[in-house]
């Protein structure tokens, strides 16, 4: 814990998740910048990789709980642990605790790091009562509910209200932002021709709006409706849309390339 | 196994061939502006909905815990009222039973009313078997009987057949009527089948239905339709046989009523069901009509197992259909994909519960666990938990395919090994990076064939976040 950057109020440890990690590090920069303008102090323990959702929600609890161990051992001191990723941050909350029902001498550990975990913008809102952003950005923008956020931890309010702060931000809601996106981790991969369908429906429930930018909370989310609308515009489908992750926004960090855009 | 044949070990090759129906995607499109809306007007409209909500898991949580001792009483109670309680272990017991309830009554024609564990036990088929002739009389259940189909949905059976579909099978089966007569309008054709059905009403030596409740207190059996095609199946026919599964039992009227507010709402909307029909025991002798016998056959085929496993709270479930409607699987693909008796999240729970894992291991897989179906159903089934704890199964008896379980051994690998996989990452994001710079996205990765056969797959930046922050420092 070095690498501590303010000196005063609570110590988060920042669940960097591997998506932002290894795709997206620019929404890792967000996250920090935002949580320490809420005057946190942030750490990134370096021995952090996923939360094992994928072999959780493949039946692999073994390796779950061996990953689950890993983060407890490195999160469990601090006053909070933040994730951007309502998935990630549910998987910690909701799902640690069910991991380990029948192990008593990890429940207490795993009940205490649950109870202080939370999802970046629901973080900021709820417990840092973060109530202006400096941020601006001109655009019509409409946010998506990725499932685990919105399901699990009961994310709705928070990402918007924060979204209103930002100067020059006009948002619209799209019908479908609360109807799954197809994504749902090794599913795509998995029933690719389901999950096609299912993102092609939200992809023409955004197209009736007049949002040029779709933002959301899970990076996994926003990939796979990128991913679909730049194949589609390959295929003829012309859309201005672009997606990015909501601290992105939130932080005033949009001057890099939306999510699958050239630089 | 089950006796009633099923395509679930085909999911994907089902799968396929429901996204490239064009009528039946035309079909589910209408389930969003049907079903779910009306849903949800439905409990807007009522303040105490969630907490009925509440209440209705917990009588039958309550009953599912006590089953034995309210069953028992169901029992006694029926019997005082002149009926006939039969107990059937398995599908095969039930045929059995029922056949021979027919046989005493020399029938040759049976109507029958829905019932989702008739197609569970393959009843007509076997009756058929035995040389006699069951009529479905549920409008939905006529119409797939008539195109020799399983139901697509537990409420709504024929919801994937279009208007022009059912003319067509009405032409083709009702040869005696004019073979120019016009079946455009849905009006036409309820009259036609409304005119066939009447006096197969009639004939019918016995009538079979299911039950949405059996009511311990009371020995009733309950059922609710829109059509009043289940009263005249029960009382017209001389011989009554309720066909209903062990979790149907419920204490009391007064939880009936409970559970009758959050059923009919889930289901359809509607505040209450056009026919909520009540049978107790047989025609009484100051009765003005009624069956002359009343037959229950109660099956387990699998749920006393269930009750005692990992899926007990399944056997909450009221066959409402909200978890399908409202499910994006069920809503792509439509109820047959699903390859049994059972579609949507309920189904993919239930199925391999009652046909063996082996035979259903693809349904609880093809989901995305997006809460939904849990979201909206009426009893609290937890039914992402439960689809989770089919997986671990799956896994546990090396039941998934060879991707999956060499894909998650490589990358748990790394995943538990945070040297390793820092040391690792941040050249292989460099190199893709690089590799995808001009377009920003790449649009074939070898490896990730499943994400890029039908989309792009966005270029990560390059470092890594934890290069960058040791760099940053």
């Amino acid at each position: 814990m070095s690498d501590i950057t303010h000196s005063s109020g609570p110590k988060v440890g920042l669940f960097v998740t591997c998506l932002v990690d290894l795709m997206r590090p620019s929404v890792g920069f967000a996250a920090v910048k935002l949580l320490e303008e809420a005057g946190c102090q942030i750490s990134v323990p370096e021995s952090q990789t996923c939360c094992g959702q994928p072999a959780y929600n493949s039946g692999d609890t073994n390796n779950a709980k061996d990953i689950a161990r890993l983060v407890v051992d490195e999160f469990e001191n601090f006053d909070y642990v933040v994730a951007p990723s309502g998935s990630c941050a549910g998987m910690i909350k909701e799902h640690y605790p069910r991991l380990f029902a029948d192990d008593l001498e990890m429940t207490a550990r795993i009940f205490n790091l649950a109870k202080k975990t939370y999802e970046l913008t629901s973080f900021l809102v709820d417990v840092m009562n973060v109530e202006e952003l400096e941020s601006r950005l001109e655009a019509k923008v409409t946010y998506h509910d990725s499932c685990a956020g919105l399901r699990e931890l009961g994310i709705k309010s928070q990402p918007r209200q924060l979204l209103s702060e930002v100067a020059g931000v006009a948002l619209e809601e799209y019908e479908e932002a609360e109807t799954c996106c197809g994504f749902g981790g090794t599913f795509c991969v998995k029933y690719s021709d389901i999950s096609d369908h299912m993102v092609k429906k939200s992809i023409a429930a955004l197209g009736k709006t007049d949002a040029e930018l779709v933002v959301g909370g899970d990076l996994g989310c926003l990939m796979n409706i990128q991913g679909k609308l730049s194949r589609q515009k390959d295929e003829g489908q012309a859309s201005n849309l672009k997606v990015r992750h909501v601290a992105e926004v939130l932080a005033g960090m949009t001057d890099g390339p939306a999510i699958g855009e050239p630089e | 196994m089950s006796v009633v044949p099923s395509t679930s070990p085909n999911f994907k090759a089902n799968v396929k061939e429901a996204l490239a129906d064009e009528q039946l995607q035309n079909a589910l499109a209408n389930i969003k502006n049907g079903f779910v809306r009306n849903r949800r007007i439905a409990s807007e409209r009522l303040a105490e909905f969630e907490a009925l909500r509440d209440q209705a898991r917990d009588i039958k949580t309550h009953t599912i815990e006590h089953l034995d001792v309210y069953l028992e009483i169901y029992q006694q109670n029926v019997e005082a009222s002149g009926g006939q309680v039969h107990w059937a272990m398995d599908e095969v017991e039930a045929r059995k039973i029922i056949l021979e309830i027919c046989q005493n009554a020399d029938a040759k024609t049976v109507t029958k009313g829905k019932t989702m564990i008739g197609e569970e036990i393959g009843i007509n088929e076997y009756l058929e078997e035995n040389g006699i002739e069951p009529i479905e009389t549920d409008l939905g259940e006529y119409i797939i009987q008539l195109r020799g189909e399983m139901p697509s949905h537990i409420i709504a059976p024929a919801t994937h057949v279009s208007k022009e579909q059912v003319a067509d099978a009405f032409k083709e089966t009702h040869t005696e009527l004019d073979a120019d007569r016009s079946l455009e309008d849905a009006d036409d054709l309820l009259a036609e089948a409304r005119a066939m059905l009447r006096d197969k009403f009639i004939q019918a030596d016995v009538g079979i239905t299911g039950a949405n409740f059996l009511i311990a207190e009371t020995g009733s059996s309950v059922i609710v339709t829109n059509e009043g095609n289940g009263d005249l199946t029960q009382t017209l026919p001389k011989v009554h046989i309720a066909l209903a599964s062990i979790e149907k039992v419920v204490p009391t009227l007064e939880d009936v009523t409970t559970l009758l507010r959050v059923l009919a709402r889930s289901a359809t909307g509607q505040e209450i069901s056009s026919y909520t029909t009540f049978s107790t025991g047989p025609r009484r002798a100051t009765d003005l009509d009624g069956p002359e016998e009343y037959h229950v056959v109660i099956v387990d085929n699998g749920r006393t197992e269930m009750l005692a496993g990992d899926f007990s709270e399944m056997l909450r479930c009221i066959r409402c259909g909200a978890c399908m409607n409202h499910c994006p699987v069920y809503n792509a693909v439509g109820g047959h994909a699903y390859g049994w008796v059972y579609p949507g999240p309920m189904g993919a729970v239930l199925t391999p519960g009652l046909m063996g894992l082996d035979e259903a291991a693809h349904l609880p897989q093809a989901s995305t666990l997006c809460g939904k179906c849990e979201e909206v159903c009426p009893v609290r089934i937890p039914l992402p938990t439960l689809l989770r704890r089919w997986r671990d199964q799956v896994y546990a008896r090396d039941l998934s395919d060879w991707m999956t379980k060499w894909g998650l051994k490589y990358w748990a690998m790394f995943a538990k090994r945070p040297a390793l996989y820092n040391f690792l990452a941040n050249p292989k994001m460099r190199l893709l990076a690089w590799w995808a710079k001009k377009h920003g996205h790449l649009k074939s990765i070898p490896t990730l064939k499943g994400w890029t056969e039908n989309r792009n797959f966005p270029a990560p930046e390059g470092k890594t976040f934890h290069q960058l922050w040791k760099e940053r420092k």
